[in-house]
């Protein structure tokens, strides 16, 4: 983890080459995270992979997170870690709910998909599609992973009723369309 | 430890008494006097209640049924590990002879729930019992297959009962192999048609059945003791008529 001052270098760097890319900086419980502007989360990605001093080869974890009452309503967090040096450093991205305030569900919140940097955010990003529906601009095959793919639905935003579901019969319904009729 | 060691004491039946071999001679004599034709009526009608007994077909055949129930081999989350102990020595499923699990759902007459069943796990669990062959019966075991269990969200369906008939439930998170056992004699009681599990008769709720519902002009059974209640007047109400 780089200490206080490494994160601010780290966060100068970044703006110099890419300005207004690093909105904030946060050190807490021995953690360094840089707040991103959404729009610019692939530069600041690569250029963390990419440069020299750096060095961020490896994504651990990409997940999605809603702070409901909050405005922006979500973020995007991408752990990197520095397989060299053993820095791990995380990246947080905010991204506004399009749908907040005029009431409707059809709009879904998006960020740019970094599965060109790191493969391994392609099952990520499907989950924090499934989970949140943030939809993540540029991902080869943007669809549910872990839910039925026909499901509605958000379930693990803060809004989703708690309770239990209908059971769905798709299965059944590939070969015999209707059959419950 | 010591382990103390005794035979249980079963008293045995009188035909499993060991025979001195007088007996079984005489025994032998007597057979081949009937089927010589030698025993006339009473002796001939003495010896066939000595040597047979009648049950009916659909006795027989549930009595067979309840005691060579194949399960199938099939689990759905932890409850699965108690599942595989019950098969293991020391809860012995064999001893009521159930030891054989089946791979195939077709070769299977008993689906043992063993888990929480999510709703993407659902379709197929239902077309997995689709596939067995009648007569099937299904335990649902521990809390998540009964009610849902401590899963009370958007990924698992709140009682397998939504979806399929289930004749058992275990309750227990999870369930002992013995909680399991107890289950499985329930069910074959419950196929022999032995009325231990006529929890109508526990709940006192005769009349619910849904033959009983469906019969148009019925009345149900509220009706019937409100009835009875306007007719016979309560021991409050006669006191205070005496009075």
């Amino acid at each position: 983890m780089p200490d206080a001052p490494g994160l601010e270098l780290i966060a100068q760097e970044i703006n110099d080459s890419h300005p207004g890319a690093v909105t904030e900086t946060a050190l807490e419980h021995g953690r360094a995270t840089l707040v991103v502007n959404p729009g610019k989360v692939t530069d600041v990605l690569r250029w963390l992979r990419d440069t020299e001093e750096q060095r961020y080869t490896f994504m651990s974890s990409l997940h999605a997170a809603d702070y409901l009452p909050a405005t922006p309503r979500f973020a995007v967090h991408y752990e990197l870690i520095s397989r060299e040096r053993m820095e791990r450093l995380n990246v947080k991205a905010l991204v506004a709910d399009p749908a907040a305030g005029n009431g409707a569900g059809g709009e879904l919140p998006e960020i740019d998909s970094c599965v060109e940097l790191y493969p391994t955010a392609d099952f990520q990003e499907r989950e924090a599609y499934d989970m949140f529906g943030i939809r993540f601009r540029g991902h080869p095959d943007l669809r549910r992973i872990l839910m039925p793919e026909d499901y509605e639905g958000w379930p693990q935003r803060r809004d989703f009723p708690v309770g239990g579901e209908e059971v769905l019969f798709t299965h059944n319904e590939i070969d015999t369309p209707r059959w419950f009729e | 430890m010591e382990v103390e060691r005794r035979k249980l004491g079963r008293v045995p039946a009188p035909w499993e008494q060991p025979k001195t071999g007088e007996e079984l001679r005489a025994k032998q004599i007597r057979a081949r006097e009937m089927l010589r034709g030698d025993l006339t009526d009473e002796e001939l009608e003495a010896y066939v209640e000595r040597s047979v007994f009648t049950t009916t077909l659909e006795k027989g055949l549930n009595w067979a049924r309840a005691n060579s129930i194949f399960p199938a081999t099939f689990g759905l989350a932890c409850c699965a590990i108690e599942m595989m102990s019950m098969v293991t020595a020391r809860a012995d499923l064999a001893r009521f002879g159930a030891e054989a699990l089946r791979a195939s759902p077709r070769q299977a007459d008993l689906l043992i729930l063993s888990g929480r069943v999510s709703i993407k796990m659902a379709p197929v669990v239902r077309r997995l019992y689709d596939q067995m062959l009648e007569p099937k019966w299904v335990i649902a075991m521990g809390a998540c297959s009964s009610s849902g269990g401590m899963f009370a969200n958007y990924a698992v369906v709140q009682g397998a009962d939504k979806f399929m008939p289930v004749d058992i439930h275990v309750p227990g998170c999870p369930p002992r192999p013995e909680a399991v056992l107890h289950g499985f004699n329930k069910l074959q009681r419950m196929i022999q048609g032995q009325p231990d599990l006529g929890w109508r008769q526990r709940y006192n709720a005769s009349g619910t059945e849904e033959w009983a519902r469906l019969e148009p002009g019925t009345p149900s059974p509220e009706a019937i003791e409100a009835a009875a209640r306007a007719v016979e007047p309560t021991p409050a109400a006669e006191e205070a008529t005496d009075a």
